[in-house]
């Protein structure tokens, strides 16, 4: 028994050896560069040629890409970022929900529909970006989509509009950021209290009250984060990269609510079809609710790909359309085009901890109800 | 009864039109790639070639033959290795879990939702000087190790099926842990091995960033890149960069063709975690 007992020791070491190599790879490519680069992003570092000088410049690369006049192209491109994931992430729930529930009608050739809406996921960003750049070109391509049924062709200049709507001063933001904050906590707090916990609802109120308190005695002005106003807004020329996008990306939203529409039992659609309720009334009261956590967890998958897309923007406008940028491309043209490292290195900090934000709670949420399970 | 008809007439002409939609892009690439150049105009790209042109193939193949072959050679190597390392790995995180292992586990699974931004430059560095830089090995290498969160996820999801006391039993008959794994783990691993290898090679054949980045002006650039400098290019022939699409699309799209049913395990494995 007791050798038995050695073995299985020995078993479980030879296991954790197994894993070792994989670990150390992950700490070093992934904790340790990313290591490397947040202490780059701390440093004046531009080029890789010897004997270049790494300075410890503590936050002024940060500082700079927030408030300096010539770092405009950074700011736009995190708003452009906002505007693309709200509309990706709209446009790929709501197209994939329609198809899956279009095709849960018994539909004739079910599987033909599932594979035409589903193929683009399996292309290439490049492949994609490539075949869109040529379908936008504003003389030709869609434009001209009308004139094959007999009507006029659009004059929609696509990714090369420089129009610019929803504009929003960036001296504002402290305070845009302080009303988000407030509405936030209220929310949190209406909820906690409906759930019952009342000290997390306590402190929510606090955090909400001193916001507003902030809000209230003039904070926001005091911080100046440009001397001169800055407008920033939606560019139109990122529509054609949403479209683009969407077409590439609902079909996998399509896939996961046909899995969750077929994990709702069928007695339970039954069960209200006897007590007399409509289709359209079991779908909304029975197999949407029902779908609301593969929405959240579509959501932070699809977010987080449009956090840090770059191929497709990269293929489709080429690198200098500073219309259309997003951190990924700049964070690219910045370091590898522009050799400025550091501030390379303080794009891609941002990205991670925009990405971070929104990954890191739902990563420890599933290994909670995993442990609860 | 009869606006149930009505109904059904409904859905499926919704569903044509934007069967329509999805398809208009490869309809596009494809008549566009059988035009000869000087049928390129603008005002008639919705048109049929006519006649058909084969010639763009042709060139596209001499253009493109040694960037797919790159590509071959990168998804081959990092595709079977990252399924290997997967398997051990997701085997040990279900079956011979040790103090930690979750949160180990979860570490691992956050390096599959890094922006690669944030590890690019030290990457690029680290591959210089170890001289792994601008070849098809440094690549491998790469897309073996971002591989392992979400090879590691779907065999350890996989395994997770697999009855604890299959194992018990090959513990108390005195298998040890190569021999379980051989034995019993192993045999029934095949449906996760053709999701991972589907996955990994679907990624790896469509990766651009680290491709871009690792291997831009040298002899070994995959076929993304290499599409990507020719159709961002100032002046284009359209035909060329369409028939190159279709190069670099059709492998990934006859294996969503032939094992479409994977793929989709696949993807939906990489958003269902637990």
């Amino acid at each position: 028994m007791n050798l038995k007992k050695l073995s299985l020791k020995r078993d479980q070491l030879t296991a954790f050896l197994m894993i070792l190599p994989s670990l150390i790879l992950i700490g070093l490519f992934v904790y340790g560069f990313i290591f490397q680069t947040a202490y780059s992003s701390f440093t004046d570092w531009s080029g890789v040629a010897s004997g270049v000088e790494k300075n410890f410049i503590g936050l002024e690369n940060y500082k700079n890409l927030f408030t300096k006049l010539l770092d405009v192209r950074f700011r736009q491109s995190l708003v452009n970022t906002l505007f693309f994931t709200i509309f990706f992430i709209a446009g790929c729930l709501s197209l994939g929900l329609l198809f899956a529930i279009l095709l849960d009608q018994s539909i004739r050739f079910e599987g033909v529909f599932r594979l035409i809406f589903l193929y683009p996921m399996s292309l290439s960003f490049i492949v994609s970006g490539t075949v869109w750049r040529w379908l936008l070109n504003p003389k030709g391509g869609i434009n001209l989509l009308p004139t094959l049924v007999g009507g006029e062709a659009l004059n929609i200049k696509w990714l090369t509009d420089r129009t610019q709507i929803w504009q929003f001063d960036w001296l504002l933001l402290p305070k845009y950021f302080g009303y988000i904050l407030l509405v936030v906590m209220i929310l949190l707090a209406i909820r906690y209290f409906r759930n019952d916990r009342k000290w997390s609802a306590a402190v929510v109120i606090l955090i909400g009250l001193a916001t507003l308190a902030w809000l209230i005695t003039g904070g926001p002005d005091k911080i100046q984060l440009l001397q001169y106003p800055e407008p920033h807004g939606f560019n139109l020329a990122m529509i054609g990269i949403v479209m683009a996008a969407v077409w590439q990306m609902s079909g996998y939203m399509m896939a996961m609510y046909i899995a969750g529409i077929r994990g709702v039992p069928d007695e339970l659609r039954e069960a209200a079809r006897v007590d007399g309720a409509s289709e359209i009334r079991i779908y909304r009261d029975i197999i949407l609710p029902m779908l609301r956590p593969i929405t959240l967890s579509a959501m932070i998958v699809l977010g987080h790909i449009s956090l840090k897309i770059f191929d497709l923007i990269f293929v489709m406008v080429g690198p200098d359309n500073a219309t259309t940028d997003v951190p990924g491309v700049l964070m690219f043209l910045t370091a590898f085009r522009g050799n400025q490292f550091a501030k390379g290195a303080a794009i891609a900090m941002v990205m991670l901890v925009i990405v971070a934000v929104v990954i890191i709670p739902y990563l420890v949420n599933t290994l909670r109800t995993e442990h609860e399970l | 009864m009869k606006k149930k008809r009505l109904n059904r007439i409904l859905i499926y002409l919704v569903l044509i039109i934007f069967v329509i939609i999805f398809l208009l892009p490869a309809y596009m690439v494809v008549i566009t790639s059988f035009k000869s150049p000087d049928q390129i105009e603008l005002t008639r790209v919705w048109d049929l070639p006519s006649p058909w042109y084969f010639q763009s193939f042709v060139d596209a193949w001499k253009t493109f033959a040694p960037n797919l072959k790159n590509s071959a050679l990168l998804v081959v190597p990092a595709t079977i290795l990252s399924a290997i390392l997967g398997s051990l790995n997701g085997y040990v995180l279900s079956k011979w879990k040790f103090k930690g292992s979750n949160i180990l586990f979860q570490l691992m699974l956050f390096g599959m939702f890094i922006p690669y931004q944030s590890i690019l430059i030290p990457l690029f560095q680290f591959l210089d000087r170890v001289g792994l830089y601008g070849n098809i090995p440094g690549l491998v290498l790469v897309h073996v190790v971002y591989g392992l969160p979400i090879t590691t996820l779907i065999f350890r999801n996989y395994y997770a099926e697999v009855p604890t006391e299959m194992i018990e039993a090959g513990k108390i008959d005195g298998a040890g842990f190569f021999k379980i794994y051989s034995r019993i783990v192993f045999p029934i691993s095949l449906p996760g091995f053709v999701v991972v290898i589907i996955w990994q090679f679907t990624q790896i054949w469509n990766e651009f960033l680290f491709a871009v980045t690792l291997t831009s002006g040298t002899g070994n650039t995959p076929i993304t890149v290499a599409l990507q400098n020719l159709a961002g290019g100032r002046a284009v022939q359209w035909n060329l960069p369409m028939a190159g699409s279709i190069m670099a699309a059709l492998p990934t799209l006859l294996v969503y063709l032939l094992l479409g049913r994977y793929f989709i395990r696949g993807l939906l494995a990489g958003s269902v975690k637990g």
